[in-house]
């Protein structure tokens, strides 16, 4: 269970290798997809047909993007063994303090009081992330006791800045952050999105096969490639269409792609990169396989487990920005219980709890798949009491399948 | 180590012995213990404030403990009120079935009990409250006057708290003879797990959705929901349609001025905190509950049990009457009117 990453083994063998070795897919990721596709089309017969509109997914996706963006920073946690509780807190605690910077301190309606406010808040919840990181790292104390304190204390802040008042109405330009009524960046810059997403998925590959070619190792075979690629650049001009066919209300303006979701896409890969091809993200891997020989190893354990939390940190803190800025409101219980759903999203997309292993793409299906959960259940409208029940019952049989799926391929 | 629990265990025998003394210190004066079921949400430090004011005109002490949401700290709250002194005690409680065990202890001791906002249904306490079911009926008179037909939404309160079922019957009665004579459709209704505005905002965005945005009115059973609702509402292009709420906060008497929220009762702190602290000090000296000025007897409750009761008569504020917030001093004009455009503003923002 401790392996190191889930990056693409090479293949040295002489004989071919068959059509699932071929295709170098995570297996593990495609089950994880098929789950949610199967959820989906599930909702979809249950509510005549809603749940598959381009309003009910983009909807979704928004939705997701809060817990999406916290679930890429906690699987890095996560893999180097720690836990953090605080996430939610932090979330709650500094998107208070934008809020309160936006409303009340910085003068109202200056173009740059928003900026100003989200570097701000950005800069605190990093540094209350590299604070908890110090403690766990340089102090030994547990994660679980360092950022269930966090979790206290940050919700105390949180209610002490205003004495537990509500702030509202926040800056206008701030408010796009959330995606709102006019929060999304429109058909074409979609399109030129999703343009340089297909361009990327080109060169991936084409570059894949020079290296390999140049390291002297076997290529995959020109069908798995174009199928592979294939279907990656299906699926983004299929997003990219399904964002761009709900329209404004009332108009025919169409919405495309919604900033807190570009947002949470850009993160993704900037945190897959991270963790894929960088000396960080294989350090963070590498602790997590075996504590004690990465720092024999030469490793500077300590910094790198106070960064992963630092990370953490700036991460809860864009998901603050983006929660605060969808309410239109800073309010000192936002994003209470929310660390439990980061948590599940991280797990059930593959994390182990053990350390070592997890990817940044299982972490988002994940949790695309426990918003679609939730997000399907209102729309069935079942009573709330049941839709925790529900819940409760997938996090453990989605853990417990993954685990029996490990084992057998183990 | 071994120093460690010799320091802890002489703090504990020192604190052990200033529960033993103070009791006896305090025997002439009036102490009125508080126990807080939840001080993080907005409104109870107002209560806190009226509380201690009022007792400190009449003369008495105030002590307080907060149970953080939990029945269990608080029963240990107010075991260690009574410890520490309180001849009254004023309770809201988190929970109205777990706090039973501390207001038989109470009771043994003969300290009067004031069940503060929240039922507890044991005879012989005071029940101080706002009218809840009124409040529910004032939300949903003040949507139904701006819109008589149509698809209603509620935006219940937490499925764990009573007073959320109370708002909600208070709303039915007021849109019962509407909804079954068909004028007003009922398109959706949710409760709202921990009254968090961010759960409201979700539930609303899939009820928008799944009635293809043909919501006519919105039935919020609080403002922080009511917050959630309208954001969802305005990211369709919604926001302007009748919303209610309760509780007068400042973001959404502002919201009213802008006209996003029809709205907000009003219980006025100040004045329960008041009543309790008056009604706690008599019972201190001896008066029986139901000597109290301006009790009745309250029966409302799930037990059907016979209380002694004042039920305090909240207030609807609209954009009508915004300046009556204004005046008590609950909210300064700029506050309230911010970001209201002139031509549209309430009388009160001129």
């Amino acid at each position: 269970m401790t392996s190191v990453a889930h990056m693409p083994v090479p293949l040295r063998q002489s004989q071919a290798p068959g059509f699932k070795a071929a295709l170098e897919v995570d297996l593990r990721l495609l089950a994880m997809v098929l789950a949610v596709v199967a959820v989906w089309v599930g909702f979809d017969l249950l509510t005549g047909g809603i749940f598959l509109t381009a309003r009910n997914l983009w909807n979704l996706a928004v939705q997701t993007s809060v817990v999406g963006i916290m679930a890429t920073g906690m699987v890095l946690v996560i893999v180097t063994r720690h836990i953090d509780l605080s996430v939610g807190s932090i979330l709650g605690c500094v998107g208070m303090v934008m809020a309160v910077l936006q409303a009340h301190i910085l003068p109202v309606g200056a173009g740059w009081n928003w900026i100003v406010s989200v570097a701000a808040g950005l800069a605190l919840a990093g540094l209350i992330g590299a604070v908890q990181g110090w403690w766990v790292a340089y102090r030994g104390v547990p994660s679980f006791i360092v950022t269930l304190g966090g979790l206290l204390i940050f919700r105390g802040l949180a209610w002490s800045m205003t004495e537990g008042q509500t702030v509202a109405p926040l800056d206008e330009t701030f408010q796009l952050l959330g995606g709102g009524l006019l929060g999304s960046i429109g058909a074409v810059w979609s399109w030129v999105v999703g343009g340089v997403g297909i361009a990327a998925v080109i060169a991936k590959a084409i570059l894949g096969r020079r290296r390999r070619d140049a390291y002297g190792f076997m290529q995959r075979p020109i069908w798995a490639e174009l199928l592979v690629a294939g279907v990656a650049i299906m699926a983004i001009i299929g997003f990219i269409s399904v964002m761009n066919a709900y329209n404004r209300p009332r108009t025919e303006i169409a919405q495309g792609i919604p900033i807190p979701v570009l947002i949470l896409i850009a993160t993704a890969v900037l945190m897959s990169a991270l963790a894929k091809v960088t000396r960080f993200g294989r350090y963070v891997f590498a602790i997590g396989g075996n504590p004690e020989a990465s720092a024999l190893a030469g490793i500077n354990t300590r910094l790198v487990v106070l960064s992963v939390f630092a990370l953490m940190g700036l991460l809860a803190g864009i998901a603050g920005a983006i929660q605060t800025a969808r309410l239109n409101a800073g309010a000192n219980s936002t994003g209470e219980l929310l660390e439990l759903s980061v948590i599940a999203a991280a797990v059930i997309g593959g994390t182990s709890l053990a350390g070592g292993t997890g990817t940044i793409s299982g972490a988002i299906v994940g949790a695309v798949f426990m918003q679609s959960l939730q997000s399907g259940m209102v729309l069935l409208g079942l009573p709330t009491p049941m839709q925790n029940v529900v819940i409760g019952l997938v996090l453990v049989l989605a853990v417990w399948i993954d685990n029996s799926f490990q084992r057998r391929r183990l | 180590m071994k120093s460690l629990i010799s320091a802890i265990f002489g703090v504990v025998l020192i604190g052990g012995l200033a529960v033993i003394v103070t009791p006896a210190q305090a025997q002439k004066k009036i102490v009125v213990g508080v126990s807080w079921s939840n001080f993080q949400e907005e409104r109870w430090k107002t209560d806190e404030a009226a509380i201690k004011t009022k007792l400190t005109a009449l003369g008495a002490d105030y002590l307080a403990a907060d149970a953080q949401s939990s029945p269990t700290k608080q029963l240990a709250d107010i075991e260690s009120l009574i410890a520490r002194g309180a001849t009254a005690l004023i309770i809201l409680a988190q929970d109205n079935d777990a706090i039973q065990p501390a207001i038989a202890k109470a009771k043994a001791e003969g300290i009067p009990v004031v069940g503060y906002d929240r039922l507890i249904e044991t005879p012989g306490i005071f029940y101080l409250t706002f009218d809840n079911r009124e409040v529910g009926r004032l939300q949903a008179s003040a949507v139904f006057k701006s819109q008589p037909t149509g698809n209603y939404v509620f935006i219940k309160g937490s499925s764990s708290d009573p007073n959320a079922d109370f708002l909600h019957a208070g709303q039915l009665d007021v849109l019962k003879a509407a909804i079954s004579s068909g004028a007003v459709k009922v398109v959706g209704e949710e409760y709202t797990p921990g009254w968090l505005p961010e759960n409201a905002q979700r539930e609303m965005e899939q009820i928008l959705t799944r009635n293809n945005n043909k919501v006519d009115a919105v039935v919020a059973s609080n403002d922080g929901t009511a917050g959630g609702a309208i954001a969802a509402l305005a990211a369709q292009g919604m926001a302007g349609i009748p919303v209610s709420g309760q509780d007068g906060d400042k973001a959404a008497l502002n919201r009213i001025a802008r006209g996003t929220q029809t709205v907000s009762v009003w219980k006025d702190a100040r004045l329960l905190g008041a009543t309790a602290a008056e009604a706690a000090v008599a019972m201190a000296k001896g008066t029986t509950p139901d000597k109290l000025p301006n009790v009745t007897s309250f029966t409302g409750g799930p037990k059907k049990v016979n209380m002694s009761a004042r039920l305090l008569t909240p207030v609807a504020i609209t954009r009508d009457n915004l300046d009556v917030v204004i005046k008590a001093g609950w909210i300064t004009k700029e506050a309230a009117c911010q970001g209201a455009e002139p031509a549209k503003a309430p009388a009160a923002c001129k």
